[in-house]
């Protein structure tokens, strides 16, 4: 272990660091409290999650836009209360006071720009945790320290500098120096390199890993893109309307989808070495909507599998059009929410 | 035959603190037919270029050298010839449609009012036009009378698609066509600008920083850094096997699903891309190269050929220089 | 670079932000200088500030005693009385010196309050949204549409003639526009990442809002502030005009009520009215310019057009 400053009792944890059960986040339809609107269906982002993350392991969660990804990363922060549900961390339920929580469980956000005051020197954006918990010892200190492990060197030269004297990859290190001045064990990252330059993604993602490898620090990447995923992840979780519909290790997931679903993501990363990647046919039907979760399978009005007869080769079409598919392994420790995945016999591959 | 040819193009943005340089001597050609790729990171000018071409820049911006669009140099012309050749001979299609439809107007009446105002036609064969261009872009004919925000994100791309059709342009200028949209959308709309391009037999610059996108949709690859091409040509090859060291890094910054080279391991540089105010001596680049020697500190590198068809400004090119990239 | 060499001369960062803040404060004053209204109301109000607060060394307090007054009655300007006198042989000049203290003292005082007020409300309201949200802007409604000049009237007649009491009601009576404009200001940084980002690193409401809210929304507070002297100003005008001000201080107000009660119009001494007068109006029409000039620097909707 590197030199950390001493961080809580590690020795109960056992089993997952955070764990997410059966979680449902719904964003109410238009309402005002004096006025009487026409009520609009409420939004089920998060649609019964259950995730656990491990201590040092990087989790990507994968999906489209409106998937409830984001929201999920934001519930797991406290930032939206869910409907019902359970998070777990350290193996208790969160308690209603989050703050020892917070110091332990730190977000990194798509925007660094939009994350840190523009009023605020990097110095007091660094420092405002250190001062919120009052931790104790040098505060410059402590800041100099968590600047040098964020790649930020040598500190002092970025101290008082404001957001907008730095560069996107800067301003991202200075939030992820901000949330290691409270040595966290878990880093939940929304998307922490998609507003920054091409070739200054890596640096962001390496830091990262790196601070997996010395800290054994957690971390949950939200991500809409599948090849990051490869690059950086230990699991990938894919989300499809407020639900995850396959988790497993990287390598099984990305390379042996069991879900339609993930194939479809799949199809559609651009792949530069595959002339024929353009012709691969794309998912037809409406985008994904939360407030008209379809019955059944929530995926069965775009499914493939479903429409070119596969499903019902298999025996499984009247289950998709009328059973909710649990996720269930597949694998141990490779799970998917399609019924034609568990009909499969095992190594048979979604062509 | 080439739709647009542009030698020595410099353009400067006029700042409080003096000229900015954004593009310094860029010379490239778009032959018919042809989707030339320009690829590079924000600021490095790629954007700058797309709307130059058109003379779409901030009234004041300084322009120099050439563009030769269908034999006629765009920045030689009066602002009447200019009105004229926008959008009938080029056309631009810019990302973040969302905010180029206006509100209030039925998008079959913003297409019609494109036509209308470069070409004289009646109603009805205005009406006709607009039905075939939605059509033509995935969307049905009676999409025409509904108002924008009844559209998703990438119908409404579909719409702009539409509009810089609308009047036969040569040359289509696609500036990040698909970087606000979702990933699903973004396909569509990808293979939708792929396949028009095919069929209308359409000449394209399609703009992103995007490299792993132009190496599917592209014939022809350039990469622009700090202002300036530093390697142009095919692009299956500029991709898979690049000359200069940043391609090779911006290649890297994509990993591919399977290539066990980037598990854990994403690619990329270290540092930022220059600002344009304060550019590093000799090579640009140099800074964050990996492969930097002595005298790209000072030598400000010249083009020289790598292979047929293609060019890269890197001093590793130079005779008698270490051994080139591996490719 | 000169960043450098400013965190290399002062280590501290409270040094470099203060170094920081000077040198912002001077980029303001530069853009602000630009402003023709703005320098204008300025020099108005320097001027103004400056008889205010030498008041005792230009004239004597004796002047404003009726019992000591030395000077003919009713006369027009001259050499000894450049203003005139009022009824009782008292120099004008001396009651406009000695009333731009109460005047403006009135007019800061009242738009503290309304901006204390106004600014509490409108930040609770656009932080904490929601109910609180609704209840105060309700709260903030029903105030604004109570008539606020009618309403200073019932009040201090009820409540009485103190300094005080006129500084309370005034600025109880104008606080709701500012509630109104830092509530929009508020909703809107509410929403900003780097207030999430604060409160996933475990800071509370209260904390949140000294740190991130009430930093971003000290401009539109400042210049609305301005805005409202003026309006306080006025107020204290109309109420002393009416006989509700302080009868034991004389302001501009009170001395325009006294000569329209000695029928000063009627007996042509528009010295008596035509001074005080304008003092009000050059006052509040500075206080305007500025307010205006800071607004257009400090709003950035305003600073794009």
């Amino acid at each position: 272990m590197t030199a950390i400053l001493p961080a809580p009792d590690r020795s109960e944890v056992s089993g997952p660091l955070l764990r997410v059960d059966d979680l449902h986040v719904t964003f109410a339809g238009r309402h005002r409290v004096f006025e009487r609107h026409a009520e609009q269906a409420p939004a089920r982002a998060v649609d019964g999650v259950s995730l656990e993350i491990g201590e040092g392991e990087v989790v990507a969660l994968a999906g489209e836009s409106g998937c409830g990804k984001t929201t999920l990363a934001r519930a797991i922060m406290g930032f939206v209360r869910p409907e019902r549900g359970t998070i777990e961390f350290r193996g208790k339920p969160l308690a209603k006071n989050l703050r020892g929580y917070r110091r332990e469980v730190q977000m990194v956000y798509q925007d660094p720009t939009g994350a840190l005051n523009p009023r605020q020197t990097v110095y007091d954006s660094v420092a405002e945790g250190l001062r919120i918990h009052k931790v104790p010892g040098d505060e410059a200190e402590l800041v100099d320290r968590a600047l040098a492990r964020a790649g930020l060197r040598p500190p002092e030269r970025f101290l008082l500098r404001f957001p907008h004297e730095l560069s996107g990859g800067q301003r991202q290190r200075v939030v992820i120096a901000g949330a290691l001045a409270l040595e966290p064990r878990v880093i939940v990252a929304d998307e922490p390199v998609s507003n920054l330059d091409a070739s200054v993604r890596g640096e962001i993602l390496r830091l990262l890993l790196q601070l997996r490898r010395d800290a054994r620090i957690s971390i949950l990447i939200v991500t809409h893109d599948l090849a990051l995923a490869w690059s950086v992840a230990d699991r990938v979780a894919v989300m499809y309307l407020g639900r995850i519909v396959e988790v497993g290790p990287t390598r099984d997931v990305l390379l042996e989808p069991r879900h339609p679903y993930t194939r479809a993501l799949l199809d559609v990363v651009p792949d530069a070495q595959d002339a024929g990647a353009l012709d691969r046919p794309l998912l037809t039907g409406e985008p994904p909507d939360p407030t008209r979760i379809p019955e059944a399978c929530r995926f069965h009005p775009r499914c493939p599998a479903l429409a070119d007869g596969r499903a019902a080769a298999a025996g499984v079409e009247e289950a998709c059009r009328s059973d909710d598919p649990r996720l269930e392994p597949i694998v141990p420790g490779h799970l998917a929410a399609c019924h034609l995945a568990h009909r499969r016999p095992a190594g048979f591959r979604v062509p | 035959m080439s739709v647009l040819e542009v030698s020595g193009l410099s353009v400067s943005y006029i700042t409080r603190e003096g000229p900015v340089p954004a593009v310094r001597g860029v010379s490239f050609g778009i032959d018919r037919g042809q989707v030339l790729g320009l690829a590079g990171e924000s600021g490095c000018g790629k954007s700058t270029i797309g709307l130059g071409l058109l003379r779409l820049l901030p009234p004041g911006t300084q322009m120099s050298g050439r563009v030769v669009l269908n034999g006629a140099d765009v920045l030689a012309m009066a602002p009447s010839q200019l009105g004229a050749v926008r959008w009938t001979q080029a056309s631009v299609v810019f990302q973040g449609a969302q905010h180029a439809l206006d509100p209030v107007i039925r998008v079959g009446d913003q297409i019609e009012e494109a036509i209308l105002a470069h070409r004289p036609a009646t109603r009805r064969e205005t009406r006709a036009r607009t039905a075939e261009l939605l059509e033509l872009v995935g969307l049905p004919a009676r999409r025409a009378r509904d108002f924008p925000n009844e559209f998703s994100g990438g119908q409404k791309q579909r719409v702009m698609i539409a509009m810089a059709l609308a009047c036969d342009p040569d040359l289509v200028i696609a500036d990040e066509p698909t970087t606000a949209l979702d990933v699903m959308v973004q396909a569509q709309v990808l293979r939708l600008l792929k396949n028009l391009q095919m069929e209308l037999g359409l000449s394209m610059l399609f703009i992103t920083h995007d490299l792993s996108v132009l190496a599917q949709v592209a014939d022809r690859l350039a990469v622009m850094y700090a202002g300036r091409i530093v390697e142009e040509g095919p692009a299956d090859e500029v991709f898979g096997s690049p000359a200069h060291p940043y391609t090779a890094a911006l290649a890297d910054a994509f990993p591919r699903i399977g290539d066990e080279a980037f598990v854990q391991s994403p690619g990329g540089l270290d540092g930022d891309p220059p600002d344009p105010r304060e550019l590093p001596s000799g090579c640009s680049f140099h800074p964050r190269c990996p492969r930097v020697m002595d005298r790209c500190r000072t030598i400000e590198p010249p083009s020289f050929p790598a292979g047929t068809g293609r060019r890269a400004e890197c001093l590793l090119l130079e005779e008698g220089a270490p051994e080139a990239m591996p490719t | 670079m000169a960043d450098d060499a400013l965190a290399a001369k002062t280590r501290s960062p409270r040094a470099v932000v203060w170094a920081r803040r000077r040198l912002s404060a001077g980029r303001f004053w530069a853009t602000y200088r630009r402003s023709v209204m703005g320098i204008v109301g300025l020099a108005i109000l320097v001027v103004f500030v400056l008889v205010a607060l030498l008041a005792p060394v230009l004239v004597s307090s004796d002047q404003l005693d009726v019992t000591k007054a030395t000077g003919p009655i009713l006369e027009g300007p001259s050499w000894a009385y450049p203003m005139g006198t009022d009824d009782a042989g008292r120099s004008v000049l001396a009651l406009v010196v000695w009333g731009s203290r109460v005047s403006l003292a009135i007019g800061l005082l009242a738009a503290a309050v309304s901006m204390v007020v106004g600014a509490a409300v409108g930040i609770i309201a656009g932080f904490r949204g929601g109910r609180w949200d609704a209840a105060l802007m309700r709260f903030t409604d029903w105030f604004l549409v109570l008539p606020g000049l009618p309403l200073a009237i019932v009040l201090a007649a009820i409540l009485g003639q103190s300094m005080f009491i006129i500084v309370m009601v005034i600025g109880l009576t104008s606080w709701p526009w500012t509630a109104r404009i830092v509530r929009s200001q508020a909703l809107s940084v509410r929403e900003r990442a780097y207030v999430e980002r604060a409160r996933g690193l475990g800071a509370r409401d209260p904390q949140l809002i000294l740190k991130h809210v009430l930093p971003n929304l000290f401009p539109v507070i400042f210049a609305n502030t301005i805005l409202s002297i003026a309006a306080a100003i006025l107020a204290e005008s109309a109420l002393s005009f009416i006989g509700l001000g302080d009868p034991l201080r004389v302001s501009w107000g009170a001395t325009l009520e006294l000569a329209f009660a000695a029928g000063a119009p009627t007996i042509g001494a528009w010295w008596w009215i035509g001074f005080p007068g304008a003092c009000i109006v050059l006052v509040v029409l500075a206080f305007t310019m500025c307010g205006n000039a800071l607004e257009e620097i400090l709003n950035p909707r305003l600073r794009q057009r």
